[in-house]
């Protein structure tokens, strides 16, 4: 019997010729990440266990992106905890106010990562850089720090539900749309301890921003993670960000998937999540004109180049409906930078948004949007759980850009229009 | 174990277990006053040493915060027991020596007060209050391993003496 995708990554890095799924299993990380709320734990439990060294300075990244620039002193605090850490075992990549993006759009942007890796990250949507053709998974702050120790992390070798993508996206139907259906589909724990492997014709029509999107919410589906197999568009990417040699692995064609499920992208429309899970999903046909008081266009699912070129296009020339605060956060630096030389920032800001440095802020309820009782939000986030953004009496609404624009513009919910 | 248990729905998520404003402070102890806030208020302040959490299916799911099986944990609870646990909350258990059995039937049978005995070494839950019991599945001998030395760390640090 064949192997998938994941499995001959886990294998490769497990220094075994084949796994299947169940076994239990020792690999070797390439990457081992951090953020300023999980990476403070970590080093708790580092240090607690008597360790003192780090298995390599180059290969751990701290990201203190979550509560940054910080929102009170306790969270003030974790960052010196996390920057005197670093200092002292010489980490290479830390990355501070200033340098900082939100971690999962970062580290593809920087070159961290890259195609075949293995990697870890304590923060659930380490899953993003399955985009690249890479094994990552996220872990909680305990094997983070085991992971710092030894370079190495045990796994339970997932099964894995193939999902056939083909045709082509319409206007304004972008990745957002695709992973919202497929958890509508799946549920949100449709994949739970199994890999989604994507594949198909309808592969090449997606951007590697759709791609980032689609894996990056894996995890709200259950999942291990989510990988994409590596083509033209992701060696494009690459070049000239990732220093190591890549390694690309395709899955066997006799490798055994527990479910396949196919997705025709030329019929998917925007499509939203309602409150309060990711699954509860609608098209914006059927949730159009529900109030909104607030719109978060950013986090690690949706603050790319692309998301902010799209939400743009469609504020541009309009304003922002009154009673509604339409916070947009570009999710890096570079990001950041591209908006002001492409005009961008000025377009949100004439429409009447606000226009953060990058920060996850709002997509966890940490600051720089946080909701009032009753309110709600239509957000580019991934998670829509009770209080998520604030007061347990407030929703949250997941949308793709298009959609969030739309319906800044418009005061509800409401269809981007072509 | 044995205790009291404190019974919940399915999709328990991270954030209920321990809402993202209250991760500014990592201190177990902390986390523990916050606990299951959002949907139970009474749970914090009344939870007794030993007591048993049921959940539902995917109980944990959401973020890799490893603040939410600390939580529970210091905040006296001796064990969870669920139909399905999501991955991440799995592991962060596991890692830090934390107890939960997965086990669809028990989590269906067993009510909210109901007073239940576990042993995880063999997976038997009886619910002292009904009399039923049932059979969670054992973890695997890499994992018992683990939790037997107190957590993923202290294992690695046992392995590593012994090379
Ligand atoms: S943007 Fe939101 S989901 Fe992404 S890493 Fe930050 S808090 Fe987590």
């Amino acid at each position: 019997m064949g192997m998938t995708m994941t499995q001959k990554i886990l294998a490769a890095h497990a220094g075994l010729p084949e796994v299947h799924a169940g076994d239990l299993i020792e690999a070797k990380l390439d990457i081992v990440l951090g953020n300023d709320v999980t990476t403070p734990v970590a080093i708790g439990v580092f240090e607690k266990a008597g360790f003192t060294e780090v298995f390599d300075n180059e290969r751990i990244v701290i990201a203190l992106d979550h509560y940054t620039p910080c929102k009170d002193i306790k969270s003030a605090e974790l960052c010196v905890t996390a920057r005197e850490f670093a200092k002292k075992h010489n980490i290479k990549h830390l990355y501070d106010v200033g340098t900082v993006g939100i971690e999962h759009a970062l580290l593809p942007e920087q070159g961290i990562v890259g195609p075949g890796d293995c990697i870890i990250g304590a923060d659930s949507h380490t899953c993003t850089y399955g985009a690249l053709g890479a094994f990552s998974t996220g872990v909680g702050s305990t094997d983070m720090a085991a992971g710092m120790a030894s370079g190495l992390n045990w796994f339970r070798v997932p099964s894995a539900i193939k999902v056939e993508l083909k045709g082509k996206l319409q206007p304004y139907v972008s990745g957002k749309d695709v992973i919202l259906h497929l958890i509508g589909m799946i549920g949100v724990d449709g994949a739970l301890y199994q890999s989604l492997e994507f594949t198909g014709e309808g592969v090449s029509e997606l951007s590697m921003d759709d791609r980032f999107t689609i894996s990056n919410m894996a995890i709200e589906a259950g999942g291990k993670n989510g990988i994409f197999p590596v083509d033209d568009k992701t060696m494009e990417y690459i070049k000239g960000r990732f220093g190591r040699e890549p390694a690309v692995y395709e899955a066997d064609e006799d490798a055994e998937y527990e479910r396949v499920v196919t997705i025709d992208l030329s019929t998917l429309e925007p499509t939203v999540s309602l409150p309060h899970l990711p699954s509860n999903t609608r098209t914006v046909r059927e949730a159009a004109g529900m109030p909104i008081q607030q719109v978060v266009i950013g986090s690690c699912t949706n603050g790319r180049m692309s998301d902010m070129r799209v939400a743009a296009s469609i504020l541009s020339g309009h304003k922002v409906a009154d009673g509604v605060r339409c916070i947009v956060i570009p999710a890096t630096q570079e990001i950041y930078l591209e908006c002001l030389k492409e005009g961008i920032l000025e377009t949100f800001v004439k429409a009447g948004c606000a226009v953060s440095a990058p920060t996850c802020g709002p997509c966890l309820g940490g600051h720089m949007g946080v909701m009032a009782d009753g309110e709600r939000a239509v957000a580019t986030t991934n998670r829509n759980f009770v209080g998520r953004m604030g007061h347990t009496g407030s929703e949250v609404i997941l949308a793709s850009p298009a959609v969030a624009a739309a319906s800044a513009i418009a005061g509800c919910v409401a269809a981007p229009e072509a | 174990m044995r205790g009291k248990v404190w019974k919940y729905g399915d999709h328990i998520d991270t954030d209920v277990i321990i809402p993202a404003r209250y991760l500014n402070n990592p201190d177990p102890a902390a986390l523990a006053s916050h606990c299951m806030v959002d949907i139970d208020e009474g749970f914090a302040g009344s939870v007794e040493d030993g007591d048993i959490m049921v959940g539902g299916w995917n109980f944990g799911c959401g973020s890799s915060r490893e603040h939410a099986p600390v939580a529970i944990q210091a905040s006296g609870i001796s064990c969870v027991i669920a139909a399905s646990f999501a991955r991440i909350f799995y592991r962060n258990s596991i890692n830090i020596g934390f107890p939960i059995l997965e086990c669809p039937e028990a989590s269906e049978a067993i009510k909210a007060g109901d007073i239940v005995s576990v042993d995880t070494k063999t997976g038997v839950i009886t619910d002292e209050t009904t009399g039923e019991t049932f059979q969670a599945k054992p973890f695997p001998a890499f994992i018992e391993q683990i939790i037997d030395s107190g957590g993923l760390l202290p294992y690695l640090k046992s392995k590593q003496a012994k090379q």
